[in-house]
């Protein structure tokens, strides 16, 4: 065991702390190549991350200006927290140390003394260290480097951030052969996968875990006094129930899936809160200021509840919280024992959770949760091998570094975990696609943007591209969204953001929730949305960002599991009592089946289909079998899914359903028919992004603020049409299988059914179907009725401007002066 | 024919779905901002090499439009190359196909802002043509009437239901008609930009291009 140095020793023992077993143990595995470290929220994991660090720099007096220990997190917020915390042993012990961070946010002047002098610790993000590599002075910067920390990485080594961080890595390994890495992760379900994401490719990677500590205190929020609504996510029937759990606890996080339902809680629970208790809203749509401002308020302990979102989710302490409250199914076990870890940052101290069913299906789906927390079974999705996207932006970003040779990049890449098993093919058609698109049609080869000199290096062929390459790093894929402010004479308040598309089906009149306030859309100027105040209780239009979370494929077997029972007395009466009538009326789910019910309702035919696939797969379920539908002649007029079914609605009622569950066939509307779906071309533009064909920053953009660009549905649609195979596509069916699209849910739910499918023919609605009938968010069937919408529509608006398409033929007024 | 028929300085015209516009009486085929080699010069310039099939593309169509129309006269409105050199770094086939659209035609290039010099392909060039009552150059002179012009590549939104749909659209109104661009890799301008509301008269109409041409007031 390596021996704590006395000025730390006294530093512990004059804090009346002893040295954690898992932070001692950290420093006995100081030397490993790689580390990785499982702790909870609160057990003290950033001292355990850094202690090595501390100790070398205290004990070997450098006299070089290097980078000792870099640190990386995912947010930018989490480099500045961290700043402050190791700013206190530091000072404390009086440690020759200096700490700097390295932002989006960090003021030009002070990167270019970073890169001249270095400090001994550095605090960075993924984008930000891509960004460093990029320079030609990288290996000055980095020389002398011993460390790098990445904290919350079970965070980044789910997303496309974490997949550049580790290319960025091999960089660094390259330069620095001795360099060491360490992983600070929360509580997952596959410890050796991160570890494997994390090392050098092939090292060993010693994981480390620490007591987990008590298991939580978790629970349904009590509805016996009031029932939850059949369908929605608003769950404001919980609200008085909420509010009484505010008062008796002294600081609660009220989380929430969805920023939308987050606003239209918070909004209800402040019309509810007569005695005034400081409740305040965060979540990722907020303008910055506003969010800062909730965020000390909540650090000088001034707020009883916090209603958030995801964006609390990571582990910045927010001081103490000692009850968490999630309204609406967790969706995902491990989400749900992360956020529930924000509670009670106390080491040893279980930690208090509510879950508050928003619908009565999600009643089963939190049981299903409680379940699965209760056994410690954690959910995840195996991710498969490194996008090709991020490659061919990593590939770009070494070229602006300087000269290099394919051979050894090749074999630099294959020491990232996620790009071990890249092949040659892969990379060849990426390093292709970098210096010449490449494209079917070989064409203009003296413009290509990467060349290869007589030396067999490549190098870029206009030095000065680099800047635009420089400008478009990272991978996060922001949707385009549209400044909100308050409509004043000069330069109103910002209050936030809001997706484009949403801003879009925006009239003048319309009210909407932002920031827990009811506003009143103006006008669009200059890309800004101006609002007013509004004085109504009630908003027109509450939804706003549409991002939805699936449920995991772990959690809804349980769902099934819970269902095929006989009787349910672990649920509360209305839902066993709903459960057991729909067993009665037509059947349960089940696990290796699947059931279909057909019935009429209204004088429509209504088809319901009980995939469990989670919400994205259902929903493209749902745009395939329509499809399918309308080629039978089923005439289709429109679907709406959840997470675990999908209802159409049409003329025809369906009796065979064989050949609409074929898999080649539903394989071929992926390829055929979903080819042409705004989703694909939604995909298909944010991996065109990443690998460098569009660029969402260009100087001449950010100077104009507008420029005659063409959408990137044009080039979707051309290589489709020109070139099927080329990269880029590839790599857009390749994302299809997972996100919006999740085709890969729909494999496995074929191969779960293996063709056992249980036709049902009611004659009305069933207990289950009832439900979809509430959900918003109903899809119309694409293709002609877009024509015909857009008939009825500029039929509308010149029958209202009192013109008809003939009016214009008469001539002009004569000798009328133009303005 | 595929389109929205109405009259300009009493010269009946048809506003094609395909963003073309045909003059009957003289079987004229309009077309404008076609902006031919956009991939090229995008890549000369060190920017991303964007899929070089969007000449291709655009020829294919004005051929479809050519064939269906059996126009006698083709004006390309101006921006018919992204610029010279563009036009110069058309490969071969391509101005093969150029030439074999233009036999038996006549083949007028207005100038553009985009590619101010003459090309080496056949057909007439010239600042503006005036065939009366109509006149066709490349960008709107405010004051004249019968006049046809590109260059603004006028798009419309309209909101069927809250859905955002938008296209490349006409603007038409009793002075004059806006193209809009026919190239495949053209972006738009909003007709609720200033240049085009002061252009336009407040009555103007837009015909949205698409499988059917559909026409609102225009929006502002």
């Amino acid at each position: 065991m390596r021996r704590l140095p006395d000025k730390f020793q006294h530093w512990f023992s004059d804090r009346g702390w002893s040295i954690h077993p898992h932070q001692q143990e950290m420093l006995d595995h100081a030397a490993d190549p790689a580390t990785l470290l499982i702790a909870p929220t609160g057990g003290g994991k950033t001292l355990a991350g850094f202690l090595p660090t501390l100790v070398e720099l205290s004990e070997h007096r450098r006299d070089t200006d290097t980078i000792h220990t870099l640190y990386i997190s995912p947010l930018k917020a989490l480099a500045a927290d961290i700043k402050r915390n190791l700013m206190t042993p530091i000072s404390e012990m009086d440690l020759p140390i200096r700490v700097e961070d390295r932002t989006g946010d960090t003021p030009a002047s002070r990167k270019r003394r970073q890169r001249a002098a270095p400090p001994d610790i550095l605090l960075t993000t993924p984008e930000s260290l891509a960004l460093l590599t990029s320079y030609e002075d990288a290996p000055r910067t980095f020389a002398g480097l011993q460390r790098v920390v990445i904290d919350e990485i079970h965070a980044l080594a789910e997303s496309k951030r974490g997949d550049q961080l580790m290319l960025a890595l091999s960089r660094l390994q390259a330069l620095c052969p001795d360099l060491r890495r360490v992983g600070l992760s929360a509580t997952v379900e596959d410890p050796t996968a991160i570890a494997k994401f994390l090392a050098r490719h092939p090292d060993p990677c010693h994981i480390l875990t620490a007591d987990p500590g008590p298991d939580p205190d978790i629970s349904m929020l009590d509805i016996s006094d009031a029932t939850p609504p059949w369908a929605g996510g608003g769950a404001a029937y919980s609200i008085p129930a909420v509010l009484n759990e505010v008062k008796r606890h002294k600081t609660t996080l009220i989380f929430h899936n969805t920023r939308a339902q987050a606003e239209i809680f918070f909004h209800n629970l402040w019309l509810a809160n007569d005695e005034g208790l400081p409740i305040g809203i965060h979540h990722g749509s907020l303008d910055r200021g506003q969010r800062e401002r909730v965020e000390a308020a909540m650090t000088r302990g001034e707020l009883r509840a916090i209603v958030c979102t995801g964006s609390l989710d990571l582990g910045i302490d927010w001081g103490d919280v000692d009850l968490v409250i999630q309204v609406g199914a967790p969706k995902n076990v491990k989400r749900l024992v992360q956020r529930i870890g924000r509670a009670n940052h106390r080491y040893n101290a279980p930690s208090k959770a509510l879950l508050v069913p928003a619908n009565r299906f999600e009643v089963i789906e939190c049981q299903a949760a409680l379940e699965a927390v209760q056994a410690h079974d954690l959910d995840g999705e195996t991710r498969g091998p490194g996008p090709l996207d991020v490659l061919c932006q990593h590939i770009l970003i070494i070229a602006c570094a300087g000269p290099f040779d394919a051979d050894t990049l090749f074999n630099e890449l294959r020491t990232a975990g996620p790009y071990s098993t890249l092949s040659r093919a892969d990379f060849d058609d990426c390093l292709a696609f970098c210096a010449t698109g490449g494209y079917a049609l070989r064409a203009y080869d003296q413009w290509q943007r990467l060349k290869q000199s007589p030396d067999g290096l490549w190098h870029l062929r206009d030095p000065r591209s680099a800047r635009l390459i420089r400008m478009n790093i990272g991978t996060i894929q922001d949707t385009d969204t549209l400044k909100v402010r308050m409509r004043r004479t000069r330069g109103g308040k910002p209050l936030g953001e809001i997706e484009e598309g949403f801003a879009a089906s925006l009239t003048p009149g319309d009210t909407f929730l932002i920031g827990g306030q009811v506003v009143r859309f103006e006008s669009l100027r200059e890309m800004v949305v101006e609002v007013s105040r509004d004085k109504g209780r009630q908003p027109k239009i509450a939804t706003f960002m549409g991002t939805k979370f699936a449920t995991s494929t772990q959690l809804s077997q349980r769902i099934l599991q819970i269902l095929d029972q006989s009787d349910w007395p672990e649920l509360p009466t209305q839902t066993r009592d709903w459960i057991a009538l729909q067993n009665k009326l037509s059947q349960l789910p089940q696990d290796r089946r699947l059931l279909i019910e057909s019935f009429p309702h209204e004088g429509r035919e209504h088809t319901c289909v009980y995939g469990f696939a989670g919400r994205n797969a259902q929903q493209t379920l749902g745009l395939i079998l329509t499809k399918r539908m309308e080629e039978l002649g089923l005439a289709p007029l429109g679907f709406v899914s959840t997470d675990y079914a999908t209802l159409i609605c049409g003329l025809e009622p369906l009796t065979d359903p064989g050949p609409l569950f074929d898999p080649d066939a539903l394989r071929d509307g992926l390829d055929q028919w979903l080819a042409g779906n705004a989703l694909m071309k939604r995909t298909f533009r944010a991996s065109a992004t990443i690998a460098g064909l569009i660029q969402r920053n260009t100087p001449q953009a950010r100077k104009s603020g507008r420029q005659a660009t063409f959408s990137s549905d044009i080039l979707y649609d051309t290589l489709a049409k020109y070139d099927p195979d080329h990269l880029l596509l590839r790599i857009t069916r390749h994302e299809a299988m997972r996100g919006l699209i999740d085709f890969g849910r729909i494999e496995q739910m074929l191969a779960r059914i293996d063709g056992r499918i249980d036709l049902r023919r009611l004659d009305r609605v069933t207990p289950f179907a009832a439900p979809l009938f509430l959900e918003a968010g109903r899809t119309p069937i694409e293709g002609a009725a877009q024509e015909r919408l857009l008939a009825e529509e500029t039929a509308r608006l010149m029958e209202t401007a009192g013109l008809t398409g003939e009016s214009l033929q008469s001539p002009a007024p004569q000798g009328k002066p133009r303005a | 024919m595929n389109g929205h028929d109405f009259t300009l300085a009493g010269a009946r015209l048809v506003a094609l779905g395909s963003g073309a516009l045909f003059w009957p009486a003289q079987s004229l085929l309009c077309v404008s901002d076609l902006h031919l080699g956009k991939s090229e010069r995008r890549a000369r310039l060190g920017e991303p090499p964007l899929p070089p099939y969007e000449t291709r593309d655009t020829l294919e169509r004005l051929e479809v439009d050519l064939k269906t129309t059996r126009a006698s006269t083709v004006i390309c409105l101006g921006d018919s190359f992204d610029d010279s050199a563009a036009a110069q770094a058309l490969s071969e086939s391509e101005k093969l196909w150029v030439a074999a659209l233009q036999a038996g035609r006549r083949w007028v290039w207005i100038e553009g802002n985009h590619d101010p010099g003459p090309v080496e392909l056949g057909g007439t060039h010239l600042f503006e043509l005036p065939l009366p009552p109509l006149t066709f150059r490349h960008i709107a002179q405010p004051g004249h009437s019968g006049e046809l012009s590109g260059h603004y590549h006028p798009k419309v939104t309209i909101r069927p239901r809250g859905r955002a749909i938008t296209r490349p659209a006409f603007l038409i109104d009793s002075d004059r008609v806006v193209l809009p661009a026919y190239g495949t890799y053209t972006g738009g301008l909003r007709s609720n930009d200033t240049a085009l509301q002061s252009l336009m008269r407040p009555e103007a109409l837009a015909v949205l291009t698409g499988p059917v041409p559909h026409v609102v007031p225009m929006p502002r």
